[in-house]
C-alpha cells in the first residue's frame, strides 16, 4: 500500500525565510509521512531556495516576486499536472503546525476547501486594531456566502481537495488579498464545499511579518474592496474546463 | 445652465463610471490602475449633480472662472494617470527582462544536459 498521505502536495510559499524554511520542511517531512513538499520560493533575496532544497522539498523559484496568489496557483498547476489530489498550504514562517495537516485532510472527506481556522478555541493567536475588525466583518460575510460558519477566513492554511484544486490552477487570484478572501468566494459560487476547523497557530520561528501597523489600516479598506470585487465578478469568470 | 447641459454632465460621468466598473468586475481592469478613473468619475458626478460644488471650490482657492478648476483637475489626474503607466511600463519592461534571462539560462542547462546524457551513452 502506498503512504497515506502520498497524493497530496504541501505547497510552501516562501518569501525572504532562509531563517525558517529548513526547519519548517523537515518538520513537515517529518510529521506528514509520504507527503511531497513543493516550495516556491517568489524571488526572494535570501538563501530561501538552496536552504528548501537542502531540506529536501521540491523547489520552484520565480524570477520576480508575483505575491503570495502567484506562488500557489505554481503550486495549483504543479499538482493538476502531477497527478496530485490534494493541495495544503503550509506558511514557511513556522506558525502553522504540520501536526495540523492529518486534520485538515481528514476533513477534506466531506469538503472541497478546508480552512485551519485561528480563533476558533484553539491556541491564543490574537490581532487588535483595524485588522482584527476587518477579520471579523469578513467572517460574517463570507460565512454567508459560503453557507457554512467561518470565524477566520484570511488564514493561510488551507487544504483544497480535487475540485478545489483543478478549480485554483486556473482561478487562483493574484490580486492583494486575493489569496484569502477572493479564493474562498470563486470557491463559493463554484458551488464547492468549504469547511473550517479549529488550530492553533504559533509563534513565527524566524525572519519578519510582512505586516506593520500601518499597513493594517489599509488592510480594512482594501479587504472591503477585494470582496465586494469577487461578489461582483461575473459568474463565467469561474468557469473551469475547456470552452 | 440649460437643463440638456445639466443631463448631459450628468450621464456623462454616470456613463464613465459604468464603463470603469465593468471593466474591473470582468478582470480587464486591475484594482490599482482603475483607482484614478474612479476618483476622476465620482468627482465628475458630483459637480454634475451639484454644480454649485463647483463655483464653492472655486471660490474657495481664489479662481475666478470655475470651469478652470476643472481643466486644471482634470490635467492633474491625466498626468498622474501618464506617469504611472510609465512607472508601470518600466517595472514590466525589467520583469520581460528578467523572464529572457532566466529562458536563456534555463535552455543553455537543458542543451547542456542534454548534451552530456548523449556523450554519456
Ligand atoms: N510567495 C510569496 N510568499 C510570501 C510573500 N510574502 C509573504 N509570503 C509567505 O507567506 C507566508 C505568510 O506570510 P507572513 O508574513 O507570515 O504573513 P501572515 O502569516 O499573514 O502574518 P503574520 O501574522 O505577521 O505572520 C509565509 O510563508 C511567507 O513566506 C510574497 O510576496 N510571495
Ligand atoms: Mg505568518
Amino acid at each position: 500500500m502506498p503512504p497515506r498521505h502520498a497524493r497530496t502536495l504541501i505547497v510552501m510559499p516562501a518569501f525572504n525565510e532562509a531563517a525558517s524554511v529548513g526547519d519548517v520542511v523537515r518538520e513537515v517531512l517529518a510529521k506528514v509521512p509520504g507527503v511531497e513538499v513543493l516550495v516556491v520560493d517568489d524571488g526572494s533575496k535570501d538563501a530561501t531556495s538552496r536552504v528548501a532544497r537542502e531540506a529536501g522539498a521540491l523547489v520552484a523559484t520565480l524570477p520576480f516576486n508575483l505575491g503570495v496568489g502567484g506562488a500557489m496557483q505554481v503550486g495549483f498547476k504543479y499538482a493538476l499536472e502531477n497527478g496530485f489530489d490534494n493541495v495544503v498550504q503550509v506558511d514557511a514562517d513556522g506558525q502553522h503546525d504540520p501536526a495540523n495537516v492529518p486534520i485538515l485532510l481528514a476533513a477534506l472527506a466531506e469538503a472541497d476547501i478546508v480552512l485551519g481556522a485561528r480563533f476558533a478555541g484553539e491556541g491564543d493567536y490574537a490581532v487588535r486594531g483595524p485588522r482584527r475588525w476587518a477579520m471579523v466583518s469578513l467572517a460574517v460575510i463570507l460565512s454567508r456566502v459560503a453557507h457554512t460558519k467561518l470565524t477566520d477566513t484570511t488564514s493561510g492554511f488551507k487544504a483544497s481537495g480535487p475540485k478545489a484544486v483543478a478549480l485554483f490552477a486556473e482561478h487562483y487570484p493574484a490580486e492583494y488579498l486575493g489569496d484569502t478572501i477572493e479564493s474562498l468566494v470563486i470557491a463559493a459560487r463554484a458551488g464547492q464545499v468549504i469547511r473550517q476547523v479549529p488550530v492553533a497557530m504559533r509563534e513565527r520561528a524566524g525572519g519578519v511579518p510582512s505586516h506593520n501597523p500601518f499597513k493594517a489600516a489599509a488592510y480594512l479598506g482594501r479587504a472591503g474592496i477585494a470582496l465586494v470585487f469577487a461578489l461582483m465578478r461575473p459568474a463565467s469568470t469561474y468557469f473551469v474546463g475547456e470552452r | 445652465m440649460a437643463v440638456t447641459t445639466y443631463i448631459l454632465g450628468i450621464v456623462t460621468a454616470a456613463l464613465v463610471l459604468l464603463v470603469v466598473i465593468e471593466l474591473l468586475r470582468r478582470r480587464h481592469l486591475r484594482e490599482r490602475h482603475a483607482i484614478w478613473w474612479l476618483i476622476a468619475g465620482v468627482f465628475a458626478l458630483i459637480i454634475g449633480i451639484f454644480p454649485v460644488t463647483l463655483e464653492w471650490a472655486a471660490k474657495l482657492l481664489g479662481i475666478e472662472v470655475p470651469t478652470n478648476l476643472v481643466f486644471f483637475v482634470s490635467i492633474a489626474i491625466l498626468f498622474l494617470v501618464c506617469l504611472q503607466h510609465s512607472s508601470e511600463l518600466t517595472k514590466l519592461e525589467s520583469k520581460t527582462r528578467a523572464l529572457a534571462e532566466r529562458l536563456a539560462i534555463l535552455e543553455l542547462e537543458v542543451g547542456e544536459s542534454a548534451r552530456r546524457d548523449d556523450s554519456a551513452n
